[in-house]
């Protein structure tokens, strides 16, 4: 009984997965757009969680919401016709998206029905996220570990690099200048 | 999610939530009531007064709003307040019994930003939509620091799962470990609730702000939810930081119940002595200050965890 509960439930997670993924598409709002995409990560996020991945379906649905907000944010910062406030297509390249995404699916599809799907060995682990992580990542932590310092790294320098004022427009020619001259007050007051 | 509560506890925990929410409302009635002169004890039925006439008011139309986004934001708001509060273990068990119960709590926080940016966003006004940004403004400010101060109570307790967290304060609160990891929580809750100091996005210098166009029903359901997240948020505190059910005499549901009630009314009533944090100079605040701060708490209450190891 509780089996067949779980199938239905998780069935109907990836049907409303789907359908509010396509609805990014159909929508003319900005807002509407986005938060048919956080649905839809929310119905993943609680599929996963269905799947026994506990931690795995709490970190999607965490990471997912706050995406989408700090998405509103970027919205309105960077946008100057404010695509937030007025009906605009969230499609465009109308025919060869929909070309891509019909040529995507079928060779997808086709792989999923017509690859011979192994039969599964042994049973799951007792902590499925533990052994999901070492399945990911374990020949590759080093790459993993070197590599979030460069991505930092890249982060920073992009930032110094795009941005018009440097640590001389704030500090003076000597970087004595205290407070800093700023654009716009911090609550530190440095 | 085998230990949990049966199902038929949900409705006596939910009444607990809004009993517990409803105090914490009068007492904050109570407080403005002799801020402005008049005896504290006129304004502890100010909430039922109010839940009357919201209930009678008509709800308010504004031009082109976005009605399904914003109906679904408010109410949106108490849901998520149960949703934490069905996580909160009342003595060995919670409604939910989950291995990673804090990750919920913590996503089901977060949640938060998108239904409150939305309340602002919903009714196409500019001082709802400003009041919107001014939240999302706070929450980049105080969400870091909560999580980072959540983590404390796990390192320590070796554990994501709040009962065990709560079981592993025999002997000292995670509060007196880690007191900048709880005030920084408590910060949070106050920032997720959009409580005082924490209000600049419902605030009056907005008309309201994110509240300014909410009429009748919707208007009750938020005004309602925002202490249902206050409540949640102190429930939530419990396991984690003011040592679960444990206490003496009483029973351990009834210690969770009391120490959820001390500490919303505590941080409604301290909350209310501070004037209103601004949201433009508060992430700096944020992050080149309380986030150090809670992540040098986290490195000595990791190094206190090995050692007692």
């Amino acid at each position: 009984m509780s089996v067949e509960l779980t199938d239905v439930a998780f069935w109907a997670c990836a049907v409303i997965a789907v359908v509010a993924g396509a609805l990014v598409f159909y929508v003319d709002s900005m807002a509407r757009a986005t938060y048919a995409l956080a649905v839809s990560f929310v119905a993943v996020g609680v599929a996963v969680l269905l799947l026994g991945q506990a931690y795995m379906g709490a970190i999607v649905i965490l990471m997912m919401v706050m995406e989408m907000a700090v998405m509103a944010v970027y919205m309105v910062m960077f946008m100057g016709m404010n695509p937030a406030l007025m009906p605009m297509s969230m499609v465009h390249s109308h025919r060869s998206a929909i070309g891509t995404a019909v040529i995507t699916f079928v060779v997808l599809g086709a792989g999923a029905v017509l690859v011979p799907w192994p039969v599964r060995r042994g049973a799951p682990p007792a902590d499925v996220t533990a052994a999901l992580g070492q399945a990911t990542m374990e020949t590759h932590m080093l790459v993993m570990v070197a590599m979030s310092p460069v991505m930092v790294a890249t982060i920073v320098a992009g930032v110094v690099l795009s941005s018009h004022r440097s640590r001389y427009d704030r500090l003076g020619d000597d970087l004595d200048r205290r407070p800093a001259d700023e654009p716009h007050q911090g609550g530190v007051g440095r | 999610m085998t230990g949990s509560l049966s199902l038929l506890y949900a409705v006596p925990v939910m009444l607990a939530l809004g009993a517990v929410a409803l105090v914490t409302a009068g007492a904050s009635s109570a407080l403005e009531a002799r801020e402005r002169g008049r005896p504290a004890r006129t304004g502890l039925a100010v909430p039922l007064q109010e839940t009357a006439r919201l209930l009678l008011q008509r709800p308010r139309r504004t031009v082109s709003a976005d009605r399904l986004l914003w109906r679904s934001a408010s109410s949106a708001v108490i849901p998520l307040a149960v949703l934490i509060v069905a996580f909160v273990p009342l003595g060995s068990h919670a409604l939910v019994d989950n291995p990673v119960g804090l990750v919920w709590v913590n996503a089901l926080d977060v949640v938060a930003w998108g239904v409150m940016w939305l309340l602002g966003w919903g009714p196409n006004s500019v001082t709802g939509l400003i009041g919107g940004y001014r939240f999302l403004a706070m929450a980049l400010a105080y969400e870091l620091p909560l999580m980072f101060a959540i983590t404390a109570p796990a390192i320590a307790a070796g554990s994501l799962d709040l009962a065990e967290i709560a079981s592993a304060q025999e002997g000292l609160w995670f509060a007196a470990w880690a007191p900048i990891a709880f005030a920084a929580y408590c910060w949070g809750v106050l920032g997720f609730s959009v409580r005082a100091p924490m209000d600049a996005g419902a605030g009056g210098d907005l008309n309201g702000g994110i509240l300014a166009e909410l009429a009748g029903v919707d208007r009750l359901l938020v005004l309602a939810g925002r202490y249902a997240l206050l409540v949640a948020g102190s429930a939530a505190a419990v396991p984690l930081f003011l040592g679960g059910g444990a206490g003496p005499l009483l029973p351990g549901w009834c210690w969770v119940l009391v120490k959820t009630l001390l500490l919303s009314v505590l941080l409604t009533a301290g909350g209310r002595r501070i004037p209103t944090l601004r949201p433009d100079r508060l992430l700096e605040l944020g992050w080149v200050v309380v986030l150090p701060l809670v992540v040098a708490q986290d490195l000595v209450v990791s190094i206190l965890a090995i050692q007692s190891n």
